[in-house]
């Protein structure tokens, strides 16, 4: 293992971090929207590149659609793109989501998650990455501004592998707005490590190629499917740069990160940085206590880490899946929790996991609320779905 | 406009839009993008718009496209072609464009131009990019079925403008996107006819070479078969007919001097113009019209000249 002594430690947000990352990536194209919490992500960046530290064109679009629209068009044409939108940016751009995974353009798209109107709110929670999960996107879900850094470098990897874009999201304001110390790469080095990659389709007429066209019955759904696969495959992908890049650069996270599984009874399952901490500080309590809780997060969300995840469960007596986001009218209305009653029922694995919806435009998830959750898991673990931390 | 091809036999030989496609039998939009494609040579990348001619041209796993293309959806084309300029940009920057002097240009209906591609396409002047966007005008939603849209005229027929017998066809006025698009200042916006090929390949040419200025816009009218209910071997006439009879002048706007082109150039004075009724009367779309409304379309065409021939003394 040889680790390269360049680094440095700054005191940045995730947001900043965000853009350290896409500055030592040497990205060519990046669409420029403000949208709270994103918006110091793109301030950032074009900082730079007004001081001449990154050599990359921003184009100010006038909306987040024609954000996502301007880097599918310079993802097309070659360029190594980014850009960055949170909440209704995101629901605004959704019609290009599918069209730019379908494409197959591997854009990196940072994502300080939001809750979406209505009522309005700038706050965090996870409804707005959640509508988005079945784009066809590769999904992160980081933890900390450090590892928003290191997820945005191993996306452009990722995604340049597999030729399919990559959201790398996190928690809006309780990750995007709040200062910890990161360890930047030495950039020479990360360049290495993103070597530009031989596209096999683009926009150039030297070799003209027609992208984006009309496919009738006989030949829609074998591109669909191609697409289906592609995310499946890119599942290993995700693992290997992961190691690749613990291995160059000395931090790695897995595609789930696990606290204190090893002998647990009972689990938290859950995403994002805020209830991934609170749930180990409850974990904690639990242990000390005298029950043998753990916590299990979600570092990549698609493709679901399906076997990872089992396995990890594989000794828990009964679990609970901690959800940010609604799906309304849904038979279970955390969207975690429904993905992994689906793995279960497929993998033929029945115990009781509890879905708790919680967190909710940013609504406080207290520490004392997830050490509620393995007390009852302890006292009455079942199947059901319960709103926590709101007046009924 | 410069004058780049000053008979018929200077037009650019190299065909770069392939037979085969689906496009109608007398498909004013077809002649354009002829056109288009050979004027703007082999180094351009396309962006089109969803429409008519973007579903007819490109049936998987066959393409009539002999350029780089992309389609990506229906509003956005503007600002697709912006992260392709962009893009070429940056690259030439890094050394990492091997196709030299590469041009980017935008092809859009109505539909994807004034009504729910308005917004992209005004970022894309506003942001001054390098691109060509080229409007082909059938005055409705076409490839839907004959919807009305911004662009089509007052009282035209159209299946969400029925005549019936409370509403006779459209209630409201075409948008002047020409305006809009002045508004922004650009270096060169045009109209042209796929009847006027002469006057139409100078403008794109020109059109095209503005770019290294910023973006150029050009307005191409192009009559449509099924939507205007006329028989496939009347659309150059009818595209005729529409500058003689005033109803479509042809005129440039270049770095903020308006000058009208033959034949409209004449216009200014109505009696050069031919009776609008013999542009009207050749489009079933138009049939239901009463003496009337017709004199009432005239009244407002005599306005838009007045207007024109205003703009054209600044």
């Amino acid at each position: 293992m040889q680790i390269q002594k360049t680094r440095w430690v700054e005191a940045l947000t995730g947001n900043y971090a965000a853009a350290y990352a896409v500055k030592a990536a040497d990205v060519d194209v990046i669409a420029v929207y403000p949208i709270t919490p994103q918006t110091t992500i793109v301030e950032k960046l074009s900082e730079f590149v007004a001081n001449g530290e990154l050599n990359a064109e921003l184009i100010h679009v006038e909306s987040e659609h024609s954000a996502l629209s301007a880097v599918v068009g310079a993802s097309a044409a070659g360029a190594r793109v980014f850009t960055a939108t949170s909440s209704q940016g995101l629901e605004l751009a959704h019609e290009i989501l599918h069209i730019a995974s379908a494409m197959r353009l591997p854009i990196v798209m940072a994502v300080p998650a939001r809750a979406i109107s209505a009522p309005i709110s700038i706050h965090n929670d996870y409804g707005d990455v959640m509508n988005a999960r079945d784009t066809g996107w590769i999904i992160y879900i980081a933890a900390s501004a450090q590892e928003v850094y290191d997820t945005i470098i191993q996306a452009y990897r990722v995604a340049e592998s597999v030729n399919l874009p990559a959201m790398v999201a996190y928690d809006g304001f309780l990750l995007s707005h709040t200062v910890e110390p990161v360890e930047l790469n030495d950039e020479e080095e990360v360049r290495r490590f993103l070597p530009r990659p031989v596209r096999p389709y683009t926009l150039n007429p030297k070799r003209p190629v027609t992208m984006g066209p009309l496919a009738s019955p006989d030949w829609y759904y074998e591109f669909k499917y191609q697409q289906a696969v592609a995310l499946k495959e890119a599942y290993k992908v995700v693992k290997d740069v992961d190691a690749l890049y613990g291995e160059k650069f000395g931090r790695s996270y897995g595609v789930l990160e696990t606290y204190k599984m090893e002998d647990a009874e009972y689990a938290i399952v859950t995403y994002g940085g805020a209830a991934f901490g609170n749930a180990k500080a409850a974990a904690d309590i639990a242990r000390e206590r005298g029950t043998a809780a753990g916590v299990v997060r979600m570092r990549l969300y698609r493709p679901f880490p399906t076997m990872d995840l089992l396995k990890a469960l594989e000794g828990v007596k009964a679990f609970a899946v901690l959800d940010r986001a609604i799906m309304f009218g849904s038979p279970a209305e955390g969207p975690l929790y429904k993905d992994i009653a689906t793995a279960m029922f497929i993998h033929g694995v029945d115990k009781p996991a509890v879905g708790v919806i919680h967190g909710i435009g940013q609504r406080t998830m207290y520490v004392e609320d997830m050490y509620k959750i393995y007390t009852m898991l302890r006292e009455n673990p079942r199947k059901e779905v319960v709103f926590m931390g709101v007046r009924i | 406009m410069k004058v780049y091809y000053k008979t018929l036999k200077d037009l650019p030989r190299e065909e770069l839009f392939a037979p085969g496609h689906r496009m109608c039998a007398g498909c004013g939009a077809a002649i354009a993008m002829r056109w288009i494609t050979k004027t703007i040579g082999p180094n351009a990348v396309i962006a089109n718009a969803t429409g008519c001619v973007e579903v007819t041209t490109t049936p998987y796993p066959e393409t009539a496209w002999m350029h780089p293309y992309i389609h990506v959806a229906f509003e956005n084309s503007a600002a697709v072609a912006s992260g392709v300029e962009a893009a070429i940009k940056a690259l030439k920057r890094k050394g990492m464009w091997n196709a030299g002097d590469t041009k980017v240009v935008v092809i859009a209906g109505d539909g994807g131009t004034y009504d729910i591609g308005l917004q992209s396409l005004s970022g894309m002047l506003e942001r001054r990019h390098g691109v060509l966007y080229i409007l082909y005008d059938n005055e409705a939603y076409m490839n839907t079925g004959i919807q009305r849209s911004g662009s089509t005229p007052k009282y035209a027929w159209t299946t969400t403008t029925p005549v019936g017998t409370a509403v006779k066809g459209k209630i409201q006025w075409k948008k002047d996107i020409m305006g809009i698009v002045t508004a922004h200042r650009v270096p060169y916006a045009a109209t042209a006819s796929v009847a006027y090929i002469l006057d139409m390949v100078n403008k794109i040419k020109t059109a095209l070479e503005y770019t290294e200025e910023g973006p150029t816009f050009l307005h191409i009218y192009a009559p449509c078969v099924p939507g205007w209910r006329y028989p496939e071997n009347k659309t150059v006439e009818i595209a005729r007919l529409a500058v003689e009879t005033g109803y479509f002048p042809l005129y440039e706007w270049d770095h903020g001097k308006l000058k009208l082109n033959p034949p409209s150039n004449n216009h200014l004075d109505k009696s050069k113009r031919k009776p609008l009724k013999e542009y009207l009367k050749l489009q079933g779309r138009f049939a239901h019209l009463t003496e009337q409304e017709i004199a009432e379309i005239e009244k407002e065409l005599d306005a838009y000249w007045e207007y024109l021939g205003k703009l054209a003394q600044l």
